[in-house]
C-alpha cells in the first residue's frame, strides 16, 4: 500500500490523456502540487515497468502510474507536454532500453561517450524555451571546461560558447561520477542497504539514509518508536545546518571576502564538530536503519552548544548582509524565473528563492514534523541573493526545530523489536525527506526481506537540469558565484 | 571592507596547535579488545559489507577496506571488538594497512615512500582529482583550508594546475568516464611526484567500487605513493599524510 493513489495505465498511447492533470501549462498560474516527481523503470520478467509518480496538494497523498511494457514497444514521450520528464526519460532509455518516441532530446545521459562532445548542440536542448535557436557565428568562442576543474570540486564537464565576457550558452555534460548505486542496493538487506544509502551523497548522508529507511519501513510495515522519530528530524536539522554554513563560507570566498570565507567555513567546522561529539561522526553516518536508530543517543550538552553556534552565525550573517560588495555580486546574478523553475522541475531551496512555496517537512510531513513549528520562506526574485536569504531563514528554522526536538525529547527505545520478515513475498514502499537540496525521494522494492530494486529522485538530478536555464545571456564573472548558489551535488545527482 | 578586517582581527587566531592532543570525531577502526572469540563465530565477518575482515586463526582487518560502520562490533555476541578512539593511520605500502591482531602487531612502519621524491622537504602544491567519490572526502579535503586546520602553515597549497602540482590526491574508486581524466592528469604533472589514494574507495573501491561503472580504486590506474585510510579520513589524518610525504611531523 502506498501513501499514494494509484492507477495502472493499459495502453502506452493513452499516457498522455491519463497524465493530463500534471501537464504544465505555461499560461496557468503556476501550482507547486500536481508536478511530476519521478519516472523509474525496473525489471519485471521479461517486461519493463515503468512509475510516474507526481506530488499531491498539501497534505494529500503522491500520485503513481504505472505502466507495463515490453522493452520492444516505443512509449510515447512525456517531455513534449512536462520538459522536466525529458531527464527521466533519458536515464531510463540508457538504463533500461526503453525508447520514448517524440522525445525533445535523444542524446544518451548517463553512457555518454565522454570524448564525444561537440559544440554544443543548441537545436536539441530539451527546451520549450529555446526552440528554434541555435548557435552558428563566427564570433563565438567554444570553451571546454572539466572534468577535472579548478580547486576542489567535484568533477563534471562545462562546455561554453561565449563572446567575449558573455555566455550565450551552457551545455553540462555530468555523470562522470556515476557509481551505479542504485544497482548496489540489489540483493541487500535493508539493514545493509542503509550503510550504503549513506554513501550516496556524502554531505547528504542523514537525508539518504532516512528517505531509505523510511521507504523500507513503509515497504514492511515498521513503526519507528517515537525517540528514535525525533532524533532523526535532529539528525536531519544538524545536517542542513553544516551544509548552509559551508555553503555561506562558498559564497564569502568567491565574492573574495577573505576574512568571511574563514568565518563560514570556521562555523562549518564547529558544527561537524558539535555533530561528531553527540553521534561521533562528522557526517552524522552510522544511526539511522530501517526500525530506527542503531543505538540511542546521549544528547546531554547539544543544547548549550547550539545555542552558541547560532549566535555566532546569527552575528557572522548580520555582518555578511551589510556588505556592500557581497551583495553587489550576488543581487540579479543567476536569475531563475518562476515559469522555467516549475517547468524544469527545481526543487529545494532552489524553488522556493523563485517563488515556488513547497516544503515537503510541511505539506507531506514525515518522521514527526508535523508536531513542530516553522517558517519556510519563500521569495520571488530567483537570484543568487534570494537563493541565499532563503538559506539563511532555513538555518534558523533548523535551530528552532532542533530547540523544540530537545526540549520534548522522551526517553523510550529507538529501534522497534520487530524484524524485517523475510517470507513476506514482493513489497514495495515510497521514502522522501525535504534534504539540504530539496526533494528527495526512494522507492524500494523487496523480495522476501531482500532489495530487488532501489530508485533514488535526487534533488540535485533535478536542480542540476534547470541551472543551465540561469547561466545562458550571463557573463563569465557571475558564473562561479552563480553555480555555488545553487549547492549542487554531483555525487548525488550522478548516483 | 574594514568592518571584515576589525572582525578578523578582534577574532584572533582560530587555528588548532599542532601536533593535535585531542582529536575531536575521530571515527576510528574496529578493534579487538579481548581475544574472546568463540571457535567458528564468522558473525563479523559476514556483517561487513566490504569484506575488511577476515578470521583465519586471528581477527584480520584491512584498513584500506573498512568503512567503519560499526556493523562488525554491533554484531559481535561475546564483545570483543570495539570501535577505536584513535585516528585512522597513512601507510607507505598497501599491505601494511592490513592489521592481523594478537598475531604479530605490526610495528609502526616507515610513512614516508621511497624514491626520487624524497628530494622534496619543505613546501607541497596538491592538485586534487574525484574520480568517482560520495564528495564526503571533498569535504573533508576542503575543510583541510578552514582556519582551524589551516593547512597553508605547513606550506601546503592546493593548485588548480597539475603543471604546478607535487601530489596528485586521488579520492573515488574511479568511474569509467574518470578513468581517462585521472591518467591525463597524473601525466600533465611533472616529475618525480607523489600519488596519494585518499579514503577507503580509493584504496579498495570501498562499498561503491566495481559494478559495471567504476574499478576497485587507484591501484591499477597510478603508482600510488601513500595509502590515506578512513571513510572518509578525518583532516587530522589528511594533514599528517601530507606531511609525512616530506617526511616532517610539523
Amino acid at each position: 500500500m502506498y501513501p499514494s493513489r494509484e492507477m495502472t495505465i493499459d495502453d502506452p498511447a493513452e499516457l498522455a490523456t491519463v497524465l493530463a492533470g500534471i501537464v504544465v501549462d505555461p499560461d496557468a498560474s503556476p501550482r507547486t502540487y500536481h508536478r511530476l516527481q519521478a519516472l523509474w523503470a525496473r525489471q519485471r520478467a521479461d517486461d519493463i515497468e515503468l512509475s510516474y509518480l507526481a506530488s499531491g496538494a498539501s497534505g494529500e497523498p503522491f500520485h503513481l502510474w504505472r505502466l507495463v511494457v515490453n522493452p520492444r514497444v516505443a512509449v510515447p514521450s512525456l517531455s513534449p507536454l512536462i520538459p522536466l520528464a525529458g531527464s527521466y526519460e533519458r536515464e531510463v532509455r540508457d538504463l533500461y532500453g526503453v525508447d520514448f518516441v517524440g522525445a525533445t532530446d535523444n542524446r544518451r545521459l548517463i553512457f555518454h561517450d565522454a570524448s564525444a562532445m561537440q559544440t554544443p548542440s543548441v537545436a536539441q536542448r530539451e527546451s520549450d524555451l529555446s526552440e528554434g535557436f541555435t548557435i552558428k557565428s563566427p564570433d563565438l568562442q567554444l570553451l571546454r571546461f572539466g572534468p577535472v576543474r579548478a580547486d576542489v570540486v567535484e568533477s563534471a564537464r562545462f562546455a561554453f560558447s561565449y563572446a567575449g565576457e558573455g555566455i550565450v550558452h551552457l551545455e553540462t555534460q555530468l555523470f562522470y561520477k556515476h557509481r551505479g548505486m542504485e544497482m548496489r542496493f540489489e540483493g541487500l538487506t535493508p539493514a545493509r542497504g542503509a550503510i550504503l544509502a549513506e554513501r550516496v551523497s556524502g554531505v547528504d548522508s542523514v537525508a539518504h539514509a532516512m528517505a531509505f529507511a523510511l521507504a523500507c519501513e513503509h515497504a514492511v510495515g515498521l513503526e519507528v518508536p517515537e525517540r528514535a522519530r525525533a532524533l532523526r528530524v535532529m539528525l536531519a536539522e544538524l545536517e542542513r545546518i553544516y551544509n548552509h554554513l559551508h555553503y555561506f563560507g562558498l559564497l564569502a570566498k568567491l565574492t573574495t571576502l577573505k576574512v568571511a570565507d574563514a568565518e563560514g567555513h570556521y562555523l562549518e567546522e564547529l558544527a561537524k564538530q558539535t555533530n561528531a561529539s553527540i553521534t561521533g561522526n562528522r557526517f552524522l553516518r552510522g544511526l539511522i536503519v530501517p526500525g530506527g536508530l542503531r543505538r540511542d543517543l546521549d544528547v546531554n550538552g547539544l543544547e548549550v552548544a547550539l545555542a552558541e553556534l547560532e549566535d555566532r552565525v546569527q552575528s557572522y550573517l548580520e555582518v555578511l548582509n551589510k556588505t556592500r560588495s557581497y551583495l553587489d555580486r550576488i543581487e540579479t546574478t543567476g536569475i531563475l524565473e518562476t515559469h522555467v523553475a516549475l517547468a524544469q522541475g527545481a526543487t529545494g531551496p532552489i524553488e522556493r528563492a523563485s517563488g515556488l512555496d513547497r516544503d515537503l517537512r510541511r505539506d507531506h510531513p514525515y518522521s514527526g514534523y508535523e508536531r513542530y513549528h516553522f517558517v519556510v520562506p519563500d521569495a520571488r526574485s530567483g537570484d543568487a541573493r534570494a537563493r541565499a536569504l532563503i538559506r539563511e531563514y532555513e538555518l534558523f528554522a533548523s535551530f528552532a526545530i532542533l530547540r523544540q526536538v530537545l526540549d520534548h525529547l522522551d526517553d523510550g527505545p529507538v529501534h522497534t523489536t520487530r524484524e524485517v520478515p523475510s517470507d513476506q513475498g514482493e513489497t514495495e514502499g515510497l521514502g522522501w525527506v525535504e534534504g539540504t537540496r530539496g526533494t528527495l525521494i526512494y522507492a524500494v522494492y523487496l523480495e522476501n526481506g531482500r532489495l530487488s530494486r532501489v530508485k533514488i529522485k535526487e534533488p540535485s538530478f533535478s536542480n542540476w537540469r534547470v541551472f543551465p536555464y540561469t547561466v545562458d545571456g550571463t557573463n563569465m564573472m557571475d558564473y562561479a558565484i552563480n553555480e555555488a548558489s545553487f549547492g549542487l551535488s554531483l555525487a548525488g545527482n550522478d548516483r | 571592507m574594514p568592518l571584515w578586517t576589525y572582525r578578523g582581527l578582534k577574532a584572533g587566531v582560530k587555528t588548532t596547535p599542532w601536533p593535535l592532543d585531542e582529536v575531536v570525531g575521530a571515527s576510528g577502526l574496529p578493534e579487538p579488545i579481548t581475544d574472546a572469540c568463540p571457535d567458528g563465530c564468522e558473525q563479523c565477518v559476514t556483517s561487513c559489507p566490504t569484506s575488511a575482515i577476515t578470521h583465519d586463526g586471528a581477527l584480520t582487518l584491512d584498513q584500506g577496506a573498512c568503512v567503519g560502520c560499526n556493523l562488525c562490533v554491533e554484531v559481535c555476541p561475546s564483545g570483543v571488538l570495539k570501535l577505536s578512539s584513535r585516528p585512522t593511520q597513512a601507510a607507505a605500502g598497501r599491505d601494511t594497512l592490513i592489521r592481523r591482531f594478537g598475531v604479530e602487531e605490526a610495528s609502526p612502519t616507515k610513512l614516508r615512500p621511497e624514491g626520487d621524491a624524497r628530494r622534496m622537504r619543505k613546501s607541497l602544491f596538491v592538485r586534487h582529482v574525484d574520480a568517482g567519490s560520495c564528495n564526503g572526502c571533498e569535504s573533508e579535503i576542503g575543510a583541510l583550508d578552514n582556519p582551524y586546520y589551516n593547512l597553508h602553515r605547513f606550506g601546503i597549497f592546493f593548485t588548480p594546475s597539475p603543471r604546478f602540482a607535487d601530489v596528485l590526491l586521488v579520492t573515488g574508486p574511479v568511474t569509467n568516464p574518470m578513468h581517462e581524466p585521472l591518467k591525463a592528469t597524473y601525466e600533465a604533472m611533472p616529475r618525480p611526484n607523489f600519488v596519494v589514494a585518499t579514503g577507503v574507495c580509493a584504496i579498495s573501491g570501498g562499498t561503491n567500487g566495481g559494478g559495471y561503472s567504476a574499478r576497485q580504486g587507484i591501484g591499477d590506474v597510478l603508482p600510488v605513493d601513500l595509502w590515506v585510510p578512513g571513510c572518509p579520513p578525518h583532516p587530522v589524518v589528511l594533514i599528517e599524510a601530507l606531511l609525512a610525504l616530506i617526511g616532517r611531523e610539523r
